[in-house]
């Protein structure tokens, strides 16, 4: 059974604004594999996780499609069943854990509860446990942290605390939104490599949203590339770095800086992303690409398929090597 | 905006002369707690920073949260008073023979957060113009225009508009033209593409780094991003917990990093490969706390090379042997400091 399975999801939010945040996204994912969701700010990368924990707000929220995890139909839980599966079966790192984590009480209280609500264990055992996921988050004297509060944690340390948090009932999917954006460098590094060797112990799956491509290249070993609500490209990490298809793409990996001349002119993206106020009727890149065909701006792209689990959603994705 | 319209203060050094000077520079933050809000310690924010600035250099200062790279930057333009130290502009030294807001027509600042900076109640016009006119400079709406065209925004379009109605490329525009306004010889500009897009943030080095040879000017750019600081800078300074362990031309930094803790840092970027990727992460735990920083060498407490003098006393800056413009705080490149590895700088 496939781990994820979006088809055709769209997610408009009215209100003041009407905004078109996700444009008929499917994706799939197979039992633990990491994705990462690369995308710039208003891509509609968190919109998508949150669409996967029911956490949009259901009143200014006009949700289609479908959206399954381990055949569970999503879109389609309430209450206690919806509960469940929250922290159970999918849970969530959030990017600030100071704002994610309860300042209230200790962290190894915000712990045990979960394991509590979910395992239905007492309180001494869900407290074992919860020591036992300091410990495997590489919390140093666990002991001690597990009566502390949020803030007389690092934040890196919070980060770790969220973590535990997030895989205490064994998750079979693991959702992170942009959660080492908030911390330094070398914590940064730190925090990557410790949800991949998780992600290996467990055998979970994992969403990981960036907008950052050198994270997504650590963590991930795929990629999708989102722009405008919509799935400009996909495919294995090594695919989008080494041969990247879309314009996009090509230009945010230009635009990361890693092996460019000292003082040379950038190729910069022109203009900045669509405003989605419309639902695209076209290609939503085509105002800013180098490479546009009227074609571009009249229809919405096809989707090439150059490989299995490989596409581009570009009309000139299948020509060899698109014009600079 | 042409050349002309652009009115910078007369060098008066010549160009050897460097165009900022900045000599044992101190800030401490104090803590207050307790019924009578005593002081009970001392954030050591900025502690005994020195390096000079060439004209038309574009110096880089790198560091993780809490270094007191933003803090030195705010020290340079009087917005936070310094304890001790001196800042001598061109030859000038601030407080002496020259006065806080002279200095602020040759220097100004860009700020991370695009939003935060702007008065939401004022035009984009009346805040490019406000810090002209505040200086007594002729026709400063004229000048504010011209400078907005410059910077890529059409002064018939966005004159009027307020500062939410912009993205946060425009409105990095709008404090880039503001800081421009004035004709400032110095620009520092404080993670100033952090918080953009990507894809924007290449808009806008292009545009600093033409604004940059057009005028003449000089840049401070800090920022976390090593790439960005290696595409911008000429030269680079790495601070940790408010000292400054490190400073050297950017080839030089790139090929060898002298400092363990610079090494660290630099290991620390993400590899960009999917087939070679990171194995260990290079530093363990989160920087101290610089309320109460660690006795001697400040990195010592997560340094591999650490050794007893590293514990006792504090390494000063000293060139190194293969190129003394590459200058590094650290007791294993000075061969009297007792270190067991003293002068063979970091083992293989």
């Amino acid at each position: 059974m496939k781990l994820l399975d979006i088809s055709n999801l769209s997610v408009k939010f009215s209100g003041k604004r009407t905004v078109h945040a996700i444009n008929n996204v499917s994706l799939s994912m197979e039992q633990g594999e990491t994705l990462a969701l690369l995308g710039e700010s208003g891509s509609g990368k968190s919109v998508t996780l949150k669409a996967l924990l029911g956490l949009l707000p259901p009143k200014r929220t006009q949700i289609d499609g479908q959206v399954h995890v381990n055949g569970t139909d999503v879109l389609g839980l309430k209450g206690k069943a919806l509960q469940k599966y929250r922290g159970g079966e999918v849970s969530m790192v959030f990017q600030e854990p100071a704002l994610a984590l309860d300042p209230v009480y200790t962290v190894g209280h915000q712990i045990a509860e979960s394991v509590m609500r979910h395992k239905g264990i007492d309180k001494a055992n869900a407290m074992a446990t919860a020591l036992d996921m300091l410990d495997r988050v590489r919390i140093p004297s666990a002991n001690r942290r597990l009566h502390n509060y949020p803030h007389e944690l690092s934040g890196g340390m919070r980060q770790r605390v969220m973590i535990a948090l997030a895989l205490a009932c064994k998750p079979k999917l693991l959702l992170a939104d942009e959660p080492t954006t908030a911390l330094d460098a070398t914590v940064q590094i730190q925090i990557l490599l410790l949800l991949r060797e998780l992600q290996k112990e467990f055998g979970m799956g994992v969403i990981f949203v960036t907008h950052d491509i050198g994270v997504a290249v650590e963590i991930s070993e795929r990629v999708a590339v989102m722009y405008a609500g919509q799935i400009a490209e996909e495919g294995t990490t090594r695919e989008i770095i080494r041969d990247p298809r879309h314009p996009y793409t090509q230009g945010l990996l230009a635009a990361n800086l890693h092996d460019v001349a000292r003082g040379a002119r950038l190729n910069a993206i022109p203009g900045a992303p669509p405003a989605l106020e419309s639902k695209p009727d076209s290609c939503a890149f085509a105002p800013r690409c180098p490479v546009a065909m009227p074609e571009c701006r009249a229809a919405l792209p096809p989707v090439f398929e150059p490989g299995p689990r490989r596409r581009v959603a570009c009309l000139r994705a299948n020509e060899p090597i698109a014009a600079e | 905006m042409s050349v002309t319209d652009y009115t910078p203060t007369i060098d008066t050094g010549g160009p050897a002369q460097p165009l900022l000077t900045v000599n044992h520079l101190r800030k401490y933050f104090p803590v207050r707690g307790g019924i009578l809000g005593r002081t009970q310690a001392q954030v050591q924010a900025v502690d005994g920073v020195s390096f000079a600035v060439a004209k038309g250099e574009t110096l880089g200062i790198v560091g993780e949260s809490g270094c007191g790279k933003s803090t030195t930057a705010k020290l340079l333009i009087g917005l936070t008073e310094k304890d001790a130290g001196e800042i001598i502009f061109d030859g000038h030294a601030l407080g002496e023979r020259l006065s806080l807001k002279d200095l602020r027509r040759s220097v100004q600042m860009v700020f991370q957060d695009s939003y935060a900076t702007l008065n939401p109640r004022m035009t984009i016009l009346a805040s490019v113009a406000f810090g002209a006119r505040v200086q007594g400079l002729e026709d400063p709406e004229g000048l504010a225009r011209k400078m907005m065209d410059r910077v890529g925004l059409d002064p018939n379009r966005f004159a009027h508009r307020y500062p939410h109605e912009l993205s946060g490329g425009q409105r990095q525009r709008v404090n880039i033209a503001r800081a421009l306004a004035m004709s400032p010889r110095l620009v520092v500009l404080d993670e100033a593409v952090s918080a953009l897009d990507k894809s924007v943030e290449a808009q806008v080095l292009n545009l600093l780094s033409d604004l940059r040879a057009e005028f003449g000017l000089t840049y401070i750019f800090i920022s976390h991003d090593l790439n960005v600081v290696r595409y911008i800078s000429d030269r680079i300074l790495v601070m940790y917990l408010g000292e400054v362990v490190e400073i050297a031309p950017v080839d030089s930094i790139w090929q060898e990093q002298a400092h363990p803790y610079t090494r660290s840092l630099f290991s620390a970027m993400p590899s960009m490969d999917p087939d070679n990727r990171t194995q260990t992460p290079p530093l363990a735990g989160d920087p101290p706390n610089p309320i109460d920083p660690p006795k001697g060498c400040r990195f010592h407490t997560r340094c591999r090379f650490a050794s007893d003098v590293c514990k006792a006393k504090t390494p000063s800056l000293a060139g190194l042997a293969r190129n003394q413009a590459h200058q590094v705080a650290c007791h294993l490149y000075d061969s009297t400091s007792g270190h067991p590895q003293a002068g063979q700088g970091i083992p293989a």
